[in-house]
């Protein structure tokens, strides 16, 4: 990208590829995913309000989609994915108000968030299967 | 000129190379805020419909006498309503960011735009009519 003709002086970002690996950087890159990720998600529970609306055949349907093994891998991954995001948008609020940006903090609150979205999700699935 | 890295002219209309100032970064705050309250109480009622029943008829019952508490028909909406707003700022954000083609990037915006107010209306009349 930056080739010669570049003659502006201000500062450029520094591509993905020359950062070295640290969580804060993962939970970023993360924050985006999940986010996309939570887009189709919402699509999917728009989707569901419109089964509901359009009567039992309709809804026994898409029902029968994400009672399957294919669907609820679907579901989990977006369980995951909402608490990730969730987790990690606390820290972004956090973050505005100017609290929590010393590299220990912000280190320790990137990987909470990881911990948190993986084991929200495994719980509450465990839950929800266990009640049957 | 001073060392300031910014143009004087963006200096003198102060809002930055967004051309909006902090419009776009307030919006995105203020739907995460109610977000944090919306999500657990969307995630919430959506397992109880989803475990607790034996089949999908079951399900389609809960999920109809659920909506049909004026309260909860106007929060699902009201949560429905935050998700896509804050969604549709965060994937503005994603194409103004990768994609640089000045055409592309038009089209995918109002794209953006057109789905989520789409979604929207798909989730206002599905709940307006389980409602009714």
């Amino acid at each position: 990208m930056a080739g010669q003709g570049w003659t502006d002086k201000r500062p450029m970002s520094p591509h993905l590829q020359i950062w070295k690996f640290h969580p804060t950087m993962l939970s970023s890159i993360l924050h985006r995913a999940t986010g996309v990720a939570n887009a189709v998600g919402v699509a999917m529970i728009v989707g569901w309000l419109f089964a509901v609306a359009s009567g039992p055949e309709a809804f026994a349907g898409y029902d029968a989609f994400f009672s399957s093994i294919f669907g609820m891998i679907i579901l989990f991954g977006f369980t995951v994915s909402i608490f990730y995001h969730f987790a990690n948008g606390i820290r972004h609020l956090i973050w505005d108000a100017g609290k929590g940006f010393d590299p220990n903090t912000a280190n320790l609150w990137s990987i909470f968030s990881l911990v948190f979205g993986v084991l929200g999700a495994v719980a509450l699935w465990a839950a929800i299967l266990m009640q049957g | 000129m001073s060392n300031s890295m910014r143009t004087p002219l963006g200096r003198v209309r102060g809002l930055g190379s967004a051309k909006e100032g902090i419009n776009h970064f307030m919006k995105q705050r203020a739907s995460a805020i109610a977000l944090v309250f919306l999500v657990p109480w969307m995630i919430y009622n959506i397992v109880l419909i989803a475990c607790c029943h034996e089949d999908a008829a079951a399900r389609f019952e809960a999920a109809n006498a659920f909506l049909t508490s004026p309260l909860n028909a106007i929060f699902a909406l009201i949560a429905i309503g935050a998700s896509l707003y804050h969604m549709r700022l965060g994937i503005q954000v994603v194409i103004e960011d990768y994609i640089h083609a000045s055409g592309t990037k038009i089209f995918l915006l109002l794209l953006n735009s057109f789905v989520t107010i789409g979604l929207f209306a798909i989730a206002f009349y599905s709940v307006f009519t389980v409602a009714a």
